[in-house]
């Protein structure tokens, strides 16, 4: 395993030597100490190794990240994991705005709570929050699936495309456009796989899920009011 | 109301004209606002409204056929350890595949790379097309981040961070079912014929200083080697371009309310931002006093027609200027050859704006394959490149004229204006006058 330490090295540093194992993977496991909620740490990675972060990671951590496996063993700042593209990202404590946000594939998981926004315009990617999420999640969301195992604040899935929501607990208002719809077999074994994936111990039962009325899918007269 | 037979006396109202009238009529059988393409087709203050003063005592000329005119640019060399080299300052605006089609997307690569200059990605991605055929291709980071991966970040040759643009500062885009075909749809992650709505604010960041942070994140990507451009529909352009600097910005785009779009609202595009000539000199003022002129480079865009207008905003104090309009009429756009057709559609070669229907003629902003089929994409590129040749050489034309031996020597005190509006707003005399409107001198 490879350290390295944020008090005596740079971001820049750290990026570099692990972008650099996208040329020739000689280390596949990497531990990065003293991360003091800097910003931007392991974004961009393009293979298969694993980052463990030790303590906080401020804006953008693990942003467009492919192949790899992130995880944040703390809180992690606004736009975790943002575009992400595949691999697995997991915060151990809680994440800030825009987790996930246009994430077109992976999955990031979220073992605290996650802010307002979470999964914003997401792509195909799939989020797993073991807490709550803010108001606005899964806004303008287009593909992939979205899981929460706590509450959901306001307009939960406004303007939704084509994201399936999971919500356990108690959404506090659905967004324009986004309905409660039947959880079907299909839809429990999907959540259940997920929950699986996630390594996160809920019953796929208890959950609902939501998604798009399609209603906004063309500009009509008739829809003036949700505008 | 000469064209039309009625009884002497008639007069038509300057406030309810029958472009007035019509939409009133639209409106109340439609219920829904006019969408369209194209820029501002309203007559603004613009560079027709400047003159230069060629040399002749107290300047001295350059000879027109000998002696060199240099028209080089370096962008994007305050940050990013592999800055663009361009071989002409004119540049090719961000334009999405969607919007156009693959061969026109294409056609913009090879006439752009012909005369060694850049093209831009759009609202939509990047295309195997548009990048093969690009030289230097500018890859655009737009709120909606359709089609957005780090693989062709990496391959990009600098990233424009698009905050908004002339034709609609403020404003998401759309594209309408009629041209989401499979292609454009699955590039984009939508369902397939969907009137596709842009939004109008970045997902994951708020304010400048969070910018500065997603600029910070997008360098690290790509590990420090790409220019990041901060694109900006003009408005409150001194604050926007200090903050822009601020934020991190290496070359700061500025799209003046001139400038067009593919689909928007006739409301916003006639009535939202101002003209390009009067934030150009609020852009170079930002810059000067942040010490940042010609260190952050300043493309401007927006109704640039001809060399003429190459010129002067580069005499204002662009680094180069960015086309989108005039680039797809030199690729076809509005050609007369195809009026038969656009008279099919209510229109006439030179009128047509629907862009967002996805019926063009000339084969240029439509997804239909047996009308895109019509753009030859080698033919249309070598028109373009043609096109921006002359630009470039009308432009050395006046430079020289001026005694200045490369483009960027262009000065305000090579300009005067014709009237006090344009005066005022280019910060420029009027002509015959050393009076600069607002500026106090005589």
């Amino acid at each position: 395993m490879k350290t390295v330490d944020l008090n005596t090295s740079t971001v820049r540093e750290l990026n570099q030597a692990l972008h650099d194992q996208a040329k020739q993977c000689d280390e596949r496991e990497w531990l990065v100490t003293h991360p003091a909620g800097t910003h931007a740490l392991a974004c961009g990675l393009d293979q298969n190794i694993s980052v463990d972060i030790e303590g906080h990671a401020g804006y953008y951590c693990a942003g467009m990240n492919q192949k790899a496996t992130v995880t944040v063993h703390g809180n992690a700042g606004q736009g975790l994991a943002e575009n992400m593209m595949s691999g697995v990202v997991r915060v151990t404590g809680d994440a800030s705005q825009s987790a996930g946000a246009t994430g077109h594939g992976g999955l990031l998981v979220v073992e605290g709570n996650a802010s307002a926004r979470c999964g914003i315009s997401m792509k195909g990617i799939d989020i797993v929050v073991k807490g709550s999420v803010g108001h606005m999640s899964a806004f303008m969301g287009q593909a992939g699936r979205l899981v929460v195992c706590g509450d959901a604040g306001d307009a939960l899935g406004d303007s939704l495309y084509e994201v399936r929501i999971y919500v356990k607990g108690e959404v506090a208002s659905l967004g324009a456009d986004c309905i409660e719809k039947e959880m079907r077999e299909e839809h429990i074994a999907e959540l259940s796989e997920l929950l699986q994936k996630a390594a996160i111990d809920e019953d796929p039962k208890t959950f609902r899920r939501y998604g798009s009325a399609r209603q906004l899918y063309h500009f009509k007269v008739d829809n003036a009011s949700a505008y | 109301m000469s064209d039309i037979d009625v009884k002497p006396g008639q007069r038509e109202s300057a406030t309810f004209d029958r472009n007035t009238i019509h939409e009133i009529q639209r409106a109340a059988t439609t219920g829904i606002y006019d969408i369209r393409g194209f820029g501002a087709k309203r007559k603004l203050p613009n560079f027709d409204d400047l003159l230069f003063l060629g040399a002749s005592m107290s300047r001295y000329p350059l000879e027109g056929y000998r002696e060199k005119c240099a028209t080089d640019v370096t962008l994007g060399d305050r940050f990013a350890s592999k800055p663009l080299h361009l071989q002409t300052p004119i540049t090719i605006a961000g334009m999405s595949f969607g919007a156009l089609s693959a061969n026109a997307k294409e056609a913009l690569g090879r006439g752009a790379s012909e005369v060694g200059t850049s093209t831009t990605t759009g609202d939509g991605g990047m295309t195997p097309e548009e990048r093969d055929q690009s030289r230097h291709l500018v890859y655009q980071y737009l709120p909606s981040r359709y089609g957005m991966n780090p693989d062709d970040l990496r391959k990009a040759d600098a990233i424009e961070v698009v905050l908004g643009q002339g034709a609609k500062p403020g404003g998401g885009g759309m594209l309408l079912g009629q041209k989401i075909t499979e292609r454009v749809a699955g590039m984009r992650t939508l369902p397939v014929g969907i009137d596709q709505r842009s939004a109008c604010r970045h997902p994951d960041w708020t304010g400048p200083d969070d910018l500065a942070i997603k600029i910070e994140e997008l360098r690290e990507i790509t590990d420090w080697e790409k220019p990041i451009y901060i694109k900006i529909g003009a408005s409150r352009t001194y604050y926007d371009v200090k903050l822009a600097v601020k934020a991190g910005a290496d070359v700061i785009v500025l799209d003046g309310m001139q400038g067009g779009t593919a689909a928007t609202q006739e409301v916003f595009i006639e009535h939202v931002g101002i003209p390009t000539l009067a934030a150009i000199p609020q852009a170079v003022q930002a810059l000067q006093e942040m010490d940042m002129h010609r260190k952050v480079q300043l493309i401007v865009s927006g109704g640039i027609r001809n060399g003429a207008d190459v010129a002067k905003a580069m005499a204002l104090g662009a680094d180069a200027v960015a086309i989108g309009t005039a680039a797809l009429v030199a690729l076809g756009c509005n050609d007369p050859k195809w009026d038969a057709d656009y008279r099919k559609l209510g229109t006439a070669a030179g009128f047509y704006d629907d862009y967002h229907e996805g019926r063009d003629p000339a084969g240029i902003s439509t997804q239909d394959p047996a009308l895109s089929s019509r753009l030859d994409p080698v033919a249309a590129g070598h028109r373009l490149a043609n096109y921006l040749r002359v630009l470039t050489m009308e432009a050395q034309t006046l430079a020289r004229a001026c005694g200045k031996s490369h483009l960027q020597h262009l000065e305000p005190e090579d300009l005067v204006a014709l009237n006090v509006e344009a005066a005022a707003m280019a910060r420029v005399p009027l002509a015959g006058t050393g009076w600069i409107p607002g500026q106090g001198t005589y």
